[in-house]
């Protein structure tokens, strides 16, 4: 499912990347604000409160009639009505001639959840020329009817009582203006792994200026370091290759290698980018940032499996770099063994190298202490293929050697079932074995190694004599990667990737504006998904600068700069960077607001020990009404 | 009213996130979950917006109960704003014991938006067990 999504951006980026060469044009430019003519300073509310029966879901519990006849009574109610639809065409046109005929300056609607229907509605305030911030919902649907179906008659009250505090709130509301912000045509991307490359082409084929980050002197990721590609055997150079030309060859794209980011600020559109190359301190200006740091194939602990102890006992990422130099000559038999560092109980008896990262974050240490005492117990999604790719290299090399892969569990998904059923044909052998008691490896007298192991299926333990162990680990995230990710105020996830704003409905973004992510940074994936990724997050970033301008979220703190004593508090909590110290007079220090970055989440206005911080919409005044306007019916 | 008068109906004021909690509640509407009408819901951006101070003053002047609900760790909208709840949770608690007013009035609760069932549970629970304690000593008579 999240890649559904991907994929439909990625189709979104590529006509645009093949039909022109030429700079973006703006795509679709922001509708106007109508202009607001209702609404006047200081103004006395006039609540207009509509009530919808919602055909029977709301009217065959709740009396709305009762309710209208309540709320008629409120103070500030200036008109009431039911609706059978107040979202249908007449409910809207209702709306919109009532808030005319009555002179309305506040409108609520009693109907749904706000989470469906508060845009439709603010829109259709909006076109009657009522600021869309002085509309209120009130959810007598999902919070009171559909719940309470059973008692009609506290129902009606409950009702009452909703109505009752969407007023008082109303009361209280202010017209709110959305900041619009200018969006630079330009954009960070961080990393040239394959994902880096693939989203910084895209980008610089659609005539944004792309400044390519690298933190090592060489361009490739991972990628470099493969040899062979599942599920087509490809040489991993015949895709990184002409990628590599045309980055470096595009006037669009400025490559910085051997340069890490060390710090960003600004917010969406405007970000001031610093870093460091060779020790040489550089800063630009991007609009938007793409994060494709990429993983890190986990190198295990030296005697995980005897890794390090033994001879002949690698990773796969070793075996393709051995089977490429041809130094596997025709052995006997090869052991692999599946879910490395990924399982219960292998991990504890050795020290993993842990992350010093000097940190406060609570989450950020749990998630480190976790995967210091658990490993990586997340599956790494692409083990499999490789392992049975490396295992398929082998045998077609050497058809007599004996390739036996040990797994707990085997997951090949998709098309990659074919590749399973090839190495199946080749007569690879696989072993299942229990999660909790895994292979142990010894040495026998003539230097070979001896795995033993007990086959689940069969139901014995068998003994291999081998000449090679390959271990399948996983990938991790970089130590790196967790830096940036504070750098930039993303957030990780339990496994310490980085984490996108959903799963599924925003697979490449991330919960700050202008910062995007792609490849595996989010966690395993393989190139082609790390491509359709790349894709993704570069349409994504593409939309933001072809509008050129973009309107935020009007909800805010506000800082009152009498109360503020500038003791920093709010700049301490504030997860977005969007509350900084600013000296407004010789030695008078008060916290200033970035609207841009604020999210609204009102941590500050509970830190602030002044009380100088105050939310827009949600404020200490439109709260407390409801607190109020709640026990007046008790 | 006659006989329902003798049985206490407690008020609960509920501070629900916009992002998780707001939308779990929503969903044990769809679900068509019925739980006790005590619960009045006040939609705040964030569990990390709610003030103690608010949640005091609600209490001081009668409110039988305050339910604070917000993402679970690890899924706030706003990364960790719920952590700070938390940790301010137990500080209203404190607050409660120095005023005279029971803990059990005041319940902080993670709803995740897809947990309608739970929240319809916690509402129950609480509803259930302010019955238990008896009215706000501070409600006006």
């Amino acid at each position: 499912m999240p890649k559904t999504g991907q994929r439909v951006r990625k189709r979104a980026a590529k006509p645009r990347r093949r039909a022109e060469k030429k700079p973006a044009k703006v795509l679709a430019p922001l509708r106007p604000i109508p202009k607001p003519v209702v609404w006047k300073e200081g103004e006395a509310p006039r609540i207009g409160v509509f009530i919808c029966h919602c055909g029977v879901n709301i009217g065959g519990v709740v009396n709305v009639p009762a309710v209208v006849e309540y709320a008629k009574t409120l103070p500030n109610v200036a008109y009431a009505e039911d609706n059978i639809y107040t979202c249908s065409e007449a409910g809207l046109a209702s709306i919109k001639e009532a808030m005319k005929k009555h002179n309305l300056n506040r409108v609520i609607v009693a109907s749904c959840t706000p989470r469906t229907h508060e845009p439709l509605f603010r829109s259709a305030c909006q076109e009657a020329g009522l600021n869309k911030y002085l509309f209120e919902m009130a959810n007598i649907r999902e919070q009171c009817s559909w719940v309470h179906s059973h008692e009609p008659e506290r129902a009606t009250e409950k009702a009452k009582d909703i109505v009752r505090m969407a007023v008082a709130r109303a009361t209280w509301l202010q017209p709110q203006e959305e900041p619009e912000i200018d969006i630079k045509d330009s954009s960070l991307v961080i990393g040239a792994g394959i994902a880096g490359i693939t989203a910084a082409l895209s980008l610089a084929d659609q005539g944004f200026k792309v400044y390519l980050v690298e933190k090592e002197p060489e361009l490739g990721g991972n990628l470099r370091r493969l040899h062979k590609l599942y599920p087509t055997m490809q040489d991993a150079s015949e895709i990184l290759n002409p990628a590599l030309e045309a980055v470096k060859a595009h006037k669009n794209i400025q490559l910085l290698t051997s340069t890490t980011i060390t710090d960003v600020k600004g917010y969406v559109g405007n970000f001031q980018v610093s870093a460091s190359k060779n020790d040489e301190k550089i800063g630009f200006e991007v609009g938007t940032i793409i994060v494709a740091c990429g993983a890190l194939n986990y190198r295990p602990p030296e005697g995980l499996y005897q890794y390090g102890v033994y001879d002949r006992i690698v990773t796969q990422l070793e075996m393709d770099q051995l089977l490429n130099k041809g130094a596997v000559e025709n052995p006997e038999r090869v052991v692999m063994i599946q879910c490395v560092g990924s399982r219960k109980g292998e991990i504890r008896a050795y020290e993993l190298e842990a992350f010093t990262v000097s940190d406060t974050s609570r989450l950020l240490r749990k998630i480190l202490k976790a995967r210091k005492e658990e490993g990586w117990p997340y599956c790494s999604r692409i083990c499999c293929m490789n392992a049975i790719k490396n295992a398929i290299l082998i045998k077609e090399k050497s058809p007599k050697t004996d390739v036996i892969i040990l797994y707990s569990d085997l997951r090949v998904y998709k098309e990659y079932e074919d590749l399973y059923s090839k190495a199946r044909d080749l007569e690879v052998k696989f072993i299942k074995f229990i999660e909790e008691a895994g292979p142990e490896i010894t040495q026998t007298p003539d230097k070979r190694l001896l795995v033993s192991v007990y086959d689940m299926l069969a139901g014995h333990e068998v003994k291999l004599t081998s000449d090679w162990v390959v271990l399948s680990t996983p990938l991790i995230p970089h130590k790196d990667s967790i830096i940036l990710a504070r750098t930039l105020k993303i957030p990780l996830s339990p496994d310490g990737f980085l984490m996108e704003a959903h799963l599924k409905l925003r697979p490449v973004d991330t919960q700050m504006d202008g910062i995007f992510l792609a490849g595996a940074a989010t966690g395993p994936k393989d190139v082609p998904e790390s491509i359709v990724s790349a894709k993704a997050a570069a349409s994504r970033a593409a939309i933001l600068m072809a509008n050129k301008k973009m309107r935020t979220e009007a909800i805010t703190a506000v800082v009152n700069p009498d109360l503020c004593r500038g003791c920093g508090r709010c700049e301490e909590v504030c997860e977005f960077k969007a509350i900084e110290l600013v000296e407004v007079a010789p030695k008078v220090v008060n916290a200033r607001v970035n609207e841009i970055s604020c999210k609204g989440c009102g941590t500050c206005s509970v830190t602030c020990p002044t009380g100088a911080i105050t939310m827009k919409h949600f404020g200490e005044k439109q709260v407390n009404a409801m607190v109020e306007a709640a026990l007046a019916g008790s | 009213m006659g006989e329902a008068e003798s049985e206490f109906e407690p008020l609960i004021l509920a501070f629900c996130c916009n992002w998780c909690s707001y939308a779990g509640a929503d969903l044990a509407g769809t679900a068509r979950i019925s739980y006790p009408p005590n619960i009045r819901i006040i939609r705040v951006m964030c569990s990390g917006m709610v003030h103690p101070a608010l949640v005091m003053d609600a209490l001081s002047k009668g409110i039988d109960g305050v339910l604070i609900a917000g993402c679970h760790p690890g899924d706030c909208h706003y990364t960790d704003g719920n952590l700070k709840t938390e940790r301010r949770f137990e500080a209203m608690k404190v607050m409660m014991e120095d005023m005279g007013i029971e803990t059990e009035r005041l319940r902080l609760e993670w709803v995740s938006s897809g947990e309608g069932e739970k929240f319809a549970r916690v509402v129950r629970e609480m509803t259930e067990q302010l019955k238990k304690v008896g009215p706000n000593p501070f409600k006006p008579r």
